[in-house]
């Protein structure tokens, strides 16, 4: 059997580090454009302030991009050291992307960051600028990549199970990088990243403007910030949107646990925007419903049907039983790898594997599950329902306040008066966390709505794990809570203290005070 | 396209070149940051040296994640085994992995000394936990690790961390450590003030003496000392990943009775060479001439030691049959044929824009420069 604390703790560690990368990345893929746009302006009207705007918010950028590469190490060990198995049972298709990702794009912005910050006197203007946009580009090629590789685990494609490696192998690498749901996800999540980003710069910026100070410089960088962020949160919810759709045609469950819709509802079905899930019950109490909505986002049309959660745990018991045969065939070939009879039984049966592997949590040899057994492995499939329904609609909820506070920052933008209403300038501060809120609650919609999979229907998380102790899990894991939560205190001291500084006070602007550093 | 076994021996060599890379490159910025205390005195000299490698380490660590990610998709199992047996040290080589980059970046930040010199010693540390990291899992490929899969490959793990802290890998351990100094104290010759890079010339010196006696030592030890391992049968070169088809046996040693032992030898060679050259090199102000030696026997001796290995990538002294080799630890021949094609295309273009970047950043660091910039990053 699997040892369940192994697993909780290597799933624990894997959300802790991962959420945890995540609060550095994003920033990083919105703020590198943003650099590149103010960097552009100043190329092209050779104004000194806009070059000053780069190198203040490039000071930001270099800390919170440092903390960005220094998490993202642990998370490419991590499948190998907690998730052994994982690593062996699909490395032959996802280490491949994230191969690319080290060679197209992590190298990109790796080597271009030190010039970015170095080679201000040793480049040409239009040189420097060509460096900054490769940093960009870096960065978010580094996401698609990643994306890729995770798109994959939610809508397996272009592989299948080869019994005489005993793990999946690529049948179609087009496939998998040209996964719909790797496009919308890759487009949902920087656009996601750009919201922060322009939120970060926003709302600095206002606190300068609250307090007076650094007023020419605050203003423009807001303005960059009000019509980059305005784009980006449209951006977000559309391809959220689309999101939602991929999700439907490939993880009906996971849609059907943000929804909480436990019985298949005629077509259209309503989107419930309210409402309380109840696990123990399978039922939402005071649901407010809002007809057709869900359908027409799910389908795409009027007439599709989507599946409730009880409907799909039918379908998974329908699969176990599948997945048993093939089990069965699979010992059999271990006894005799030339039983040419139980190959063509395991072939036959081999795609619902995943779904025999489901058992291995409640009994040792899945080939003999009862009916019982089975019931349980089935139900097992239904991911945390109150989670989910409350983190997407938080998520979604920030989403919209996102349009509406960039929309408005760009009215007055246009006006010219960003400076005029406190109040404002106050909301636009305070806004400040939310995109880390929406993004982190994004995560884990996307990632903990994947569960019990590892692999969408072909490998459950618990199987993935390593062979190692819970000691050893809980000592690593104990090792990162320490580590990070050090390295997070003297992040945000060097945030702040920098942010607190300002242009003015490190004698980057006005140009005055550039004599006295 | 390729046959499989071409596709493997061609992913060993680009396995063998991934590492050297990563040796190679971020070795240097290693072995400053290890002597930061040694060849830099006071905070100016500090942040003098510091900044011949602060444009270029992060670049540089590309090659450690890209290594990685590349025995991730080219030989899966061999990244499951390795990472989940080594677990903690690959915990502390990652702890290492995770304060450098914050260290480079926030060491100037503050101007505290306090803050300074805590981020130095800390920077040192995670300079030389790599290197002896790195050192004492080579040695205990040669000497076996202790692992076993079932039928359905998955892999236990049957020894602990103090395990792997047997006297031979801490040799070559040591032997790790004095290579990427003396790589370090190489590179700070080139790139830093003239203050430091004559001390850096000195240290290089003996440096450079103490790898050569370390490597001897340990070869000798590997040669006479060292049960090695050999395929007994049950393989094929172009067949299925699965390390419980063969049979393994031991035989009389690495050197003598590995297919590439000879080879072996002569790298072993050509390392010894380009480490005593470095010095003389150095002395003789030819200092670039002096760091590629260094890189020479950098690339020498990662290559004696996956020669004398060959064809094993991990041997395993629980159950010699689960040893994983050349030829049944890759991936399917289709991924590591669509790598290949990937590799083949973008490395070089890596290769060009990094050139490029050292190009534009040529010249030494002085003291004068460092003094009057504000040192924003």
């Amino acid at each position: 059997m699997i040892d369940e604390t192994v697993v909780v703790l290597s799933r624990l560690q894997f959300a802790l580090t991962a959420l945890y990368h995540f609060l550095f990345v994003p920033l990083t893929l919105g703020l590198s454009w943003m650099l590149a746009i103010m960097e552009a302006v100043y190329v092209m009207t050779g104004r000194e302030i806009w070059k000053r705007m780069t190198q203040f918010w490039g000071v930001l950028f270099g800390i919170n991009f440092a903390m960005g590469v220094a998490t993202g190490v642990t998370m490419e060990f991590q499948f190998g050291t907690n998730w052994a198995y994982y690593a062996h049972y699909v490395g032959d298709i996802f280490g491949t992307p994230l191969a690319i990702e080290g060679l197209m794009a992590f190298f990109l912005e790796a080597t271009f960051i030190g010039l970015f910050f170095f080679g201000w006197d040793r480049l040409s203007r239009v040189k420097h600028l060509i460096v900054t946009f490769l940093l960009a580009l870096g960065t978010n090629l580094s996401a698609l990549w990643i994306l890729i590789a995770n798109a994959w685990m939610q809508n397996p494609v272009g592989s299948e199970f080869n019994f005489d490696t005993m793990r999946m192998e690529i049948t179609d690498f087009g496939a998998v990088i040209f996964n719909p749901v790797a496009q919308s996800k890759f487009v949902h999540t920087v656009s996601a990243g750009y919201v922060l980003g322009a939120m970060f710069v926003l709302s600095i910026s206002a606190w300068y403007l609250l307090r007076g100070r650094n007023v020419d410089f605050a203003k423009r960088s807001m303005t960059v910030a009000a019509s980059f962020g305005l784009a980006a949160a449209l951006s977000v919810v559309v391809l959220g949107d689309e999101s939602g759709y991929t999700v439907s045609e490939n993880q009906k469950m996971k849609l059907a646990a943000i929804e909480a819709m436990w019985e298949t509802e005629p077509a259209p079905a309503s989107f419930t925007a309210f409402g309380f899930p109840d696990v123990a019950e399978r039922t939402t109490h005071f649901a407010i419903h809002i007809p057709w909505v869900m359908g027409i986002i799910g389908t795409r049309s009027l007439s599709g049907v989507l599946p409730g959660i009880k409907e799909l745990v039918a379908d998974a018991e329908q699969r176990i039983g599948n997945g048993m045969q093939a089990y069965a065939a699979m010992q059999r070939l271990h006894a005799n790898r030339d039983d040419a009879q139980a190959r063509a039984e395991f072939e036959a049966h081999k795609r619902d594997l995943g779904y025999a592997l489901l058992l291995k949590r409640v009994l040792d040899d899945p080939a003999r599950a009862t009916p019982a057994d089975i019931g349980k492995a089935a139900a097992s499939t239904i991911p945390n329902v109150p989670v989910l329904f409350w983190a997407f609609r938080i998520m979604v909820g920030c989403g919209m306040w996102f349009i509406a506070l960039f929309g408005f920052s760009f009215w007055l933008a246009a006006r010219r008066e960003l400076d005029r209403h406190r109040w404002y300038l106050k909301v636009a501060l305070w806004s400040l966390p939310l995109p880390w809120l929406a993004i982190e609650l994004g995560w884990i919609v996307a990632e903990y709505g994947r569960q019990p999979w590892a692999i969408e229907g072909v490998l459950p998380t618990a199987l993935g794990v390593s062979s190692v102790s819970a000691a050893q899990v809980a000592t690593s894991l104990a090792g990162f809570v320490i580590f990070y939560t050090a390295l997070a205190v003297v992040d945000a001291i060097l945030m702040l203290k920098y942010a607190r500084k300002g242009p003015d006070g490190l004698g980057m602007w006005p140009p005055a005070a550039e004599s006295r550093a | 396209m390729l046959d499989y076994e071409t596709l493997r021996i061609v992913w060993w060599l680009l396995l063998g070149a991934l590492l050297i890379g990563f040796a190679v490159m971020d070795g240097f910025d290693l072995g400053v940051a290890a002597l930061l205390r040694v060849l830099a005195r006071d905070d100016d000299e500090r942040r003098a040296l510091l900044e011949t490698i602060e444009p270029v380490w992060e670049g540089n660590q590309v090659w450690l994640i890209l290594g990685a990610g590349a025995v991730f998709a080219a030989w899966p199992l061999l990244y499951a085994a390795a990472f989940s047996g080594f677990y903690f040290a690959m915990l502390v080589l990652l702890l290492a992995f995770i304060v450098r980059p914050v260290g480079f970046n926030f060491r100037n930040k503050l101007t505290d000394p306090r803050w300074r010199e805590t981020w130095d010693r800390i920077l040192t540390i995670a300079g030389l936990i790599p290197a002896l990291i790195f050192g004492v899992a080579f040695g205990n490929l040669f000497l076996g690790v202790p692992f076993r899969y079932d039928e359905t490959l998955r892999m236990s793990y049957e020894g602990g961390f103090l395990g792997l802290l047997r006297p031979f890998p801490l040799l070559v351990g040591l032997v790790s450590v004095a290579l990427l100094l003396m790589h370090g104290a190489a590179w700070a010759a080139v790139k830093a003030d003239e203050v430091i890079a004559r001390r850096a010339e000195h240290l290089l010196r003996s440096l450079s003496f103490a790898f050569v006696a370390l490597y001897v030592a340990a070869g000798v030890w590997l040669a006479f000392g060292v049960t090695g391992y050999a395929i007994d049968g049950g393989i094929a070169a172009g067949g299925p990943s699965n390390p419980l088809l063969k049979e393994v046996a031991h035989s009389g040693g690495w050197l003598g009775n590995g297919p590439l032992g000879n080879w072996a030898c002569v790298a072993a060679g050509i390392a010894i060479l380009a480490a005593l050259a470095a010095p003389r090199l150095s002395v003789r102000r030819r200092h670039a001439s002096a760091f590629v030696a260094s890189a020479f026997a950098v690339a020498g001796t990662i290559t004696s030691a996956g020669f004398a290995l060959f064809p094993f990538l991990l041997p395993s002294s629980l159950d010699p049959r689960s040893s994983l080799t050349v030829w049944d630890a890759s991936s399917s021949r289709t991924t590591l044929g669509l790598m290949l094609l990937v590799t083949a295309v973008l490395l070089p273009i890596v290769i060009g824009y990094t050139t490029w970047v050292y190009r534009v950043l040529r010249g030494r660091v002085s003291l004068e420069h460092v003094k009057q910039s504000h040192g924003m990053y």
